[in-house]
């Protein structure tokens, strides 16, 4: 909680101190003074900052965000209607992520050094440094362009089309999940490695535990711990929207909503968006100590 | 040991090399030994002797890419060291019991202590789970743990290191193996708890008949249970026997180097001053760079000999060879040694 007002202080402060001004960019290059100030005095724009503030304050603690300066729409109905997308392609893209680095960095880990570790290496070395939107556009090119086997880009609900909605998610939630999947797939390594140097391995092999038994509860179960942790993060950054990826495969989720508004100077909606991206973040922590408590005894109290 | 009866284990001629940056290591340079039903074999030796290294090996238990064991080990009729690893498996727990050094990081610290026992007995006989809970528990009250039902549901970070250590044992015990083997399970706990643990050991020892090979860098330890002991230095049996030959009639230098580092609690300080604590000069040699003759003689006090360092000397016998267990030592030293004029006062 004190967590978020600060964040909602912060977030206010900066969105209005970026330059620009809402009003002269929703009416254009030619308008009279009085609807300049009928629309600032309707937007609310011409009141004190700090009266802003606790008026906006006080809208979102009882859940009204506002009224977006562009559409007229309120705040709260723009995020609901991109939330779904957003959402799907977050969680898409956690599950192509940890279904590549759980076993490559398992393996990598079991036999280091071996061709599999080298290739794992390069791979995740690959995912993290090489700019998404430029894995995108191959992507694109390839599976939309060459082989026509998928759809560029956009975005249908599941219910409405099931098959549309699974061919357009591949390619998006493959790109991110990819990059995540990368910087996953190096903390399992490591912690998988670790793990297996513990001392107590040792001891579960010495009562003549099967060596997969060893390795299920006395291995992989220890290193689930940072597995989690970092799983959560990725999550985290994956649900506040994915901007660039979203602009490339015209995917409708928050991350656009979030730069439209940013370029329109629509506060309102942006003041939302990054609200609610704080929230996020708050939500999964949670999770995650949640979580650890019920992976780790030694956290309980 | 009851004459006649076949060893429980029997080893002969153990190598161990392990793969450094550095270079092989050859850690074990052909230790022999046997461990009779009931006894205690000690092994004693310094830091990086090869102690630990030796019987880690026995059980299969270094890694495989780095580590070359050979030689035979014999436990009760079939060879550790040729076995498969399923077969290696079994043995693990029924066969051989291994106690470990550290009681803070042995067990597992996400699971629970009667899970962690629990597992163990299962993977050796079709227990259900019920059966062996109740026998987790009954394990827990023989190494003397107050409420061993409650502590079944407790992690290991909710219990002291001595209560921990006697959760190790339990769960080697829990097997009821052949033999038990104790890598300094004493050394990370307070003296009063070594003590509970060593009697411990002593009673069910006696009660199971068991081999139990201790290893140790406490004198103190190895006099009060051992049957006999083997000195360990630079991967070599330098020189083993009875507990009464080797701590009374120490022949080898190094043997004798070490019970002389003993603090003498019989002497105590006069005026004032406490007399400077012996010490074995230098550090054990490298196991990537091990001198070409004794591998003692770079720190060695007496070098009475020419052979010292260019051949290397082979374990002999000592006095009697027609008793049960015969003093054996390797060194070259052996005149000078059995008087009260010998060199040993440049010991120091």
């Amino acid at each position: 909680m004190v967590v978020l007002a600060g964040v909602s202080v912060i977030v206010f402060a900066l969105v209005h101190l970026v330059p620009g001004d809402p009003v002269r960019l929703a009416l254009g290059t030619r308008f009279s003074q009085e609807t300049y100030d009928a629309l600032r005095e309707r937007s609310g724009l011409d009141q004190p900052l700090v009266q802003q503030f606790f008026s906006w304050l006080g809208g979102a603690l009882t859940g009204d965000l506002g009224v977006s300066f562009r559409s007229g729409d309120t705040v709260t109905s723009l995020i609901a209607e991109r939330l779904p997308a957003t959402l799907t392609l977050a969680f898409a893209s956690i599950l192509v992520a940890l279904a590549i680095a759980i076993p490559l960095g398992t393996i990598s880990a079991l036999r280091p050094r071996s061709l599999v570790d080298r290739f794992a290496t390069v791979i995740s070395q690959f995912g993290i440094s090489v700019p998404d939107f430029w894995v995108a556009i191959v992507l694109i090119l390839v599976f939309a362009g060459t082989l026509g086997w998928l759809p560029s880009g956009g975005y249908v609900p599941l219910s409405e089309d099931p098959l549309g909605w699974l061919q357009r998610l591949i390619m998006p939630a493959v790109v991110t999940g990819t990059v995540s999947g990368s910087v996953i797939t190096r903390f399992v390594r490591s912690s998988v490695l670790e793990a297996l140097g513990a001392d107590h391995v040792r001891t579960a092999q010495a009562k003549g535990l099967p060596a997969r038994q060893v390795f299920t509860w006395h291995v992989l179960r220890n290193a689930l711990l940072p597995l989690v942790t970092v799983t959560g993060v990725q999550l985290a950054y994956l649900l506040s929207g994915v901007v660039v990826v979203e602009i490339v495969f015209s995917w409708p989720g928050l991350g656009q909503l979030a730069l439209q508004s940013v370029q329109s100077r629509d506060y309102p909606v942006l003041q939302g968006a990054i609200l609610l991206f704080a929230v996020v973040f708050l939500v999964i922590n949670l999770i995650v100590d949640l979580l650890y408590t019920a992976i780790d005894p030694r956290i309980r109290r | 040991m009851t004459a006649g009866a076949p060893p429980v284990l029997e080893v002969e001629d153990l190598r161990v090399r392990l793969r450094t940056p550095r270079g092989p290591a050859d850690v074990v340079n052909g230790l022999s030994y046997t461990v009779g039903a009931g006894e205690t074999v000690a092994v004693v030796g310094e830091s990086g002797s090869g102690k630990s290294v030796s019987v880690l090996a026995l059980l299969g238990l270094l890694p495989a890419r780095v580590a070359t064991v050979t030689g035979r080990a014999v436990l009760q009729g079939e060879d550790l060291l040729t076995m498969k690893p399923e077969r290696l498996r079994q043995v693990r727990g029924p066969g051989a019991g291994m106690v470990f050094q550290d009681p803070m990081t042995s067990l597992n610290p996400v699971l629970t202590i009667g899970r962690q026992l629990v597992e163990g007995i299962r993977a050796h006989g079709d227990v259900d789970k019920a059966a062996a809970r109740r026998r987790a528990a009954e394990l827990l009250a023989e190494v003397g743990l107050p409420d061993p039902e409650g502590t079944l549901d407790r992690y290991p970070h909710e219990l002291s290191g001595g209560m921990r250590q006697r959760v190790i044992i339990a769960i080697a015990l829990s097997n009821s193996p052949a033999l038990l083997i104790a890598d300094e399970a004493t050394t990370a706990l307070d003296v009063t708890v070594q003590a509970q643990i060593i009697d411990l050991v002593e009673k069910l020892q006696a009660e199971r008949g068991t081999g139990v090979i201790w290893i140790t860098h406490d004198l103190g330890v190895v006099a009060g249970i051992a049957d006999r002991v083997l000195v360990m230095y630079g991967g070599r049996c330098v020189e083993d026997g009875t507990v009464d030959d080797v701590l009374e009639n120490p022949v080898h230098p190094y043997t004798r180097g070490l019970l002389g580092a003993l603090p003498d609690l019989a002497q105590p300080a006069v005026d004032g001053v406490v007399p400077d604590l012996a010490t074995v000069p230098g550090v054990p040699p490298a196991p990537t760079d091990l001198p070409k003759g004794c591998v003692f003689w770079p720190r060695c006090p007496v070098r009475g000999d020419a052979r010292c360092e260019t051949e290397q000397p082979p374990l002999a016998v000592i006095g009697s060879a027609d008793v049960a267990l015969p003093h054996r030592a390797a060194t070259w030293c052996l005149e000078g040694t059995s008087g009260a004029g010998s060199p040993e006062g440049g010991l120091r």
